[in-house]
């Protein structure tokens, strides 16, 4: 980057600079060399301060997100409430075992981000990713405070003296608030948020919160401050597997090069007859926080951010030529131009198709569940050992456990009873008869003992199917399991 | 070689002067990462001899400053469990074996400690499920040799049946044909009789005879409906729950030889509150009274 020369023609600022990251100049045991992203201003950047501006918001402030849940629940909108063993969310509340809402949550995402990649790229890479979000933040804490790009790479090269520590200083001290900030922000997710705060402020806090935070501090302010780039060029997986989700007719960043080439300086009052549109004034270069040449074609490490359109858009309009030589296209439209052919974008494609069709069922199954999904739930245990047991009038005991989950935030009062074996009765330990109601705390599993009684002769099989049945006595509601009555008989 | 550098021409890369085939392995240094996440671990290294246990010495082994120990660790958690546990259990010592059944919280603890000191205990004769063995009674059943109350299981499980405590449960049947009370043609018209009041197949024949024998000799504890007696351990002879057997031979071994059943005092062996929770757990398995 030294020996840079910035050369005025015309109104254009033309960079005399590579792309650090370049394929070509890029090698296994080079050292790292700082990108400098120059500042700019346009549409996508518009939108990625706004995509900022909300994805930090959603961050930071959804744990103070109050939600009544009644007397004997936290009242915090999303909770990841790990010691109680429940997730809240909004008006869902997951217990352990309902884990697979998280699994169709997870793949949602997952076949969300498929969908958004086969349409318009790296999507969430460029817009949505907390190291993109992260770092771009850094990045404007890093130009407040050491200015923009040339003057960023003056002060790196410049000697120690007191102005440059001043100012490394504060961009490194904002940079830890922003970090621990971020960390704190963490831990208000696993926690009712207002009191840990307090907790946190007057050093009561658990240690985990504290090493959470410390954690969280270190990391952001590693990968947003210091690996930038390197965590999507290097650590990231996503860049290597969204070479299978694009295609040619997925819109990406690309340099339209149908229309810059021949690319060369051009000075004003020249003809545009016989070149391209671009002037190789490397605007593109310089914005890139990635340090790449968006002009190389579609590369493993453009997170296709925008920024080198808005950079492309000012020098076009600034030389008289059309917008967009940089914009969102598709590589068969760049090809189809070449010949001759008038673009389409095909939107409807067989992947497009197949992503949208599987999280068009997932989200139904989903939604289905939840509507569906019980509040009281049971779960019978057969005794195993013994399986049976041969009372003094020869009649044939099976004992079971049920666990009666009742998820409600209130007591609820449960009616068991036995279906199946018409001769069969039926006894609940420790209560008088089968009429008392099993009263089960809010929010609580109770395990009660059952025993049914056959007498000898009433039993044919060895193994006979019988349904238990628990009704909750206020609301109708009912809940049955399936299980079996075993006889000592040989088939 | 030594001295002498050697540049590889394509890449402009010393090479090591290994070489095997005529392939030559280039000096490329080690990736600075890496190199550094050598030299933080070995930083770390020293730091982590200091403060953490980490040399072995002859006898001993350095302590660390912290003096962590992960024994000790484990003496700590155990000890608060125990701790936890004896707070918990300090509620069973003087409450009654019914108010442990009644109250939840005493009741979830008996259930515990009980099944744990079952298995420890009671299930080599009795069997993991308390299903028990020829000789060894069901405890899940309704059939109790000497009573099925909570009070009558505790004290079976205190001072044991015919054991060495001095307040154990006693009694002994005769041994009717070795001990030569009977000839072993009585022995056969009694079993038949024994047969018949339990509703099983036998011998019309000899029943009358074995009544009259069973009126003479068993009554005085197996009662004179055969139903038994508690008091004596003597067991219900009309059921269908027998504890060596029911079958013919089964009844005329009992009867000409006896059977002599033997479960230990487990007072001096368990402290009262594992004992009151093993009442509480047995009389749970769906034969307590």
């Amino acid at each position: 980057m030294a020996g840079e020369g910035v050369k005025a023609a015309a109104s254009v600022n033309r960079h005399d600079v590579e792309a650090v990251n370049a394929a070509s100049r890029r090698s296994l045991y080079k050292k790292r060399e700082k990108i400098h992203p120059k500042r700019m201003e346009g549409t996508f950047r518009r939108i990625k301060w706004a995509a900022m501006a909300i994805f930090l918001g959603i961050y930071y402030l959804t744990p103070w997100i109050r939600w009544d849940r009644g007397p004997d629940a936290p009242h915090q909108a999303v909770l990841l409430d790990f010691p109680a063993r429940r997730f809240y969310f909004f008006f869902i509340e997951i217990w352990p075992q309902e884990v697979y809402y998280i699994t169709g949550l997870l793949i949602l995402a997952a076949v969300g981000l498929f969908l958004a990649t086969s349409i318009a790229g790296r999507l969430w890479c460029g817009y949505a990713c907390p190291q993109t979000v992260w770092t771009d933040l850094f990045i404007a804490v890093e130009r407040f405070f050491e200015g923009d790009r040339n003057e960023r790479i003056r002060l790196d090269q410049a000697p120690w003296s007191l102005s440059k520590i001043s100012r490394k200083t504060a961009k490194h001290l904002t940079w830890i608030v922003i970090a621990m900030a971020t960390g704190g922000a963490w831990v208000f997710y696993f926690a009712d948020a207002p009191t840990l705060a307090h907790q946190l402020l007057t050093f009561d806090a658990p240690a985990i919160a504290y090493t959470t935070i410390a954690t969280m501090t270190a990391t952001t302010y590693l990968l947003g401050g210091h690996a930038r780039e390197q965590v999507c060029t290097y650590m990231c997986p996503w860049p290597r597997i969204q070479g299978a989700m694009l295609d040619e007719e997925s819109l990406a960043v690309s340099y339209r090069y149908d229309r810059g080439e021949p690319r060369g300086p051009h000075k004003k009052g020249e003809p545009w007859e016989g070149r391209g549109d671009c002037i190789d004034c490397r605007q593109c270069v310089v914005v890139c926080p990635m340090g790449i040449d968006i002009r190389d074609g579609l590369q493993l490490e453009c997170i296709q951010c925008a920024l080198c359109i808005d950079a492309c858009d000012d020098i076009m309009t600034k030389i008289g030529r059309p917008k967009r030589l940089i914009a969102y296209d598709t590589d068969s439209n760049i090809q189809a131009r070449m010949k001759g052919e008038k673009p389409r974008y095909r939107l409807v494609r067989p992947r497009t198709v197949i992503y949208t069709a599987i999280l068009v069922v997932v989200s139904l199954i989903m939604v289905i569940g939840l509507m569906t999904r019980s509040v009281i739930d049971l779960n019978v245990i057969r005794d195993r050992n013994p399986l049976y047991v041969m009372l003094s009038d020869g009649s044939i005991r099976n004992g079971y456990t049920l666990k009666i989950i009742n998820k409600l935030h209130e007591p609820a009062r449960f009616a068991i009873s036995v279906e199946g074996l018409p001769q069969a009765s039926a006894r609940l330990l420790g209560f008088d008869d089968m009429s008392e109601p099993v009263e089960v705390a809010p929010d609580a599993l109770r395990s009660v003992r059952l025993f049914v009684t056959a007498p000898r002769a009433a039993l044919t099989e060895k193994s006979i199917p019988i349904v238990i049945r628990v009704r909750d006595l206020d609301s109708g509601t009912e809940v049955v399991n399936d299980t079996t009555f075993k006889a000592p008989i040989d088939e | 070689m030594a001295g002498k550098k050697e540049v590889d021409q394509f890449s402009g890369v010393e090479t090591t002067g290994h070489e095997w085939d005529g392939i030559k392995e280039l000096n490329n240094p080690l990736p600075r990462w890496w190199l550094w996440t050598m030299y933080a671990t070995i930083i770390w290294s020293f730091g982590y001899w200091v403060v953490m246990p980490a040399w072995p010495l002859i006898s001993d082994y350095t302590r660390g400053v912290i003096g962590y120990s992960q024994r000790a660790e484990l003496a700590d958690t155990m000890a608060k469990v125990g701790q936890d546990r004896a707070a918990r259990a300090g509620s069973l010592v003087d409450a009654s074996l019914e108010d442990i059944e009644k109250d939840p919280d005493m009741q979830g603890f008996a259930m515990a400690a009980g099944q744990a000191a079952f298995g420890d205990n009671c299930a080599p004769c009795h069997g993991s499920g308390a299903q028990g063995g020829k000789g060894y009674p069901n405890l899940s059943d309704d059939d109790w040799l000497w009573g099925g109350s909570l009070e009558d299981i505790h004290t079976t499980i205190l001072f044991g049946i015919r054991g060495d405590h001095s307040d154990t449960r006693y009694s002994q049947m005769p041994a009717f044909l070795k001990d030569e009370i009977l000839t072993a043609e009585q022995v056969d018209e009694v079993v038949e009789y024994v047969l018949s009041i339990s509703g099983q197949d036998h011998d019309q024949a000899k029943t009358a005879n074995g009544a009259q024998i069973f009126a003479e000799n068993c009554t005085v504890c197996h009662a004179e409906d055969g139903k038994g007696d508690r008091v004596q351990g003597a067991p219900n002879l009309t059921d269908a729950v027998w504890l060596y057997g029911g079958d013919r031979a089964s009844i005329r071994q009992t009867v000409a030889e006896s059977r002599f059943g033997i479960m230990p005092a487990w007072t001096a062996r368990l402290d009262p509150v594992t004992i009151k929770s093993l009442a509480v757990y047995v009389h749970s398995l769906g034969g307590g009274e």
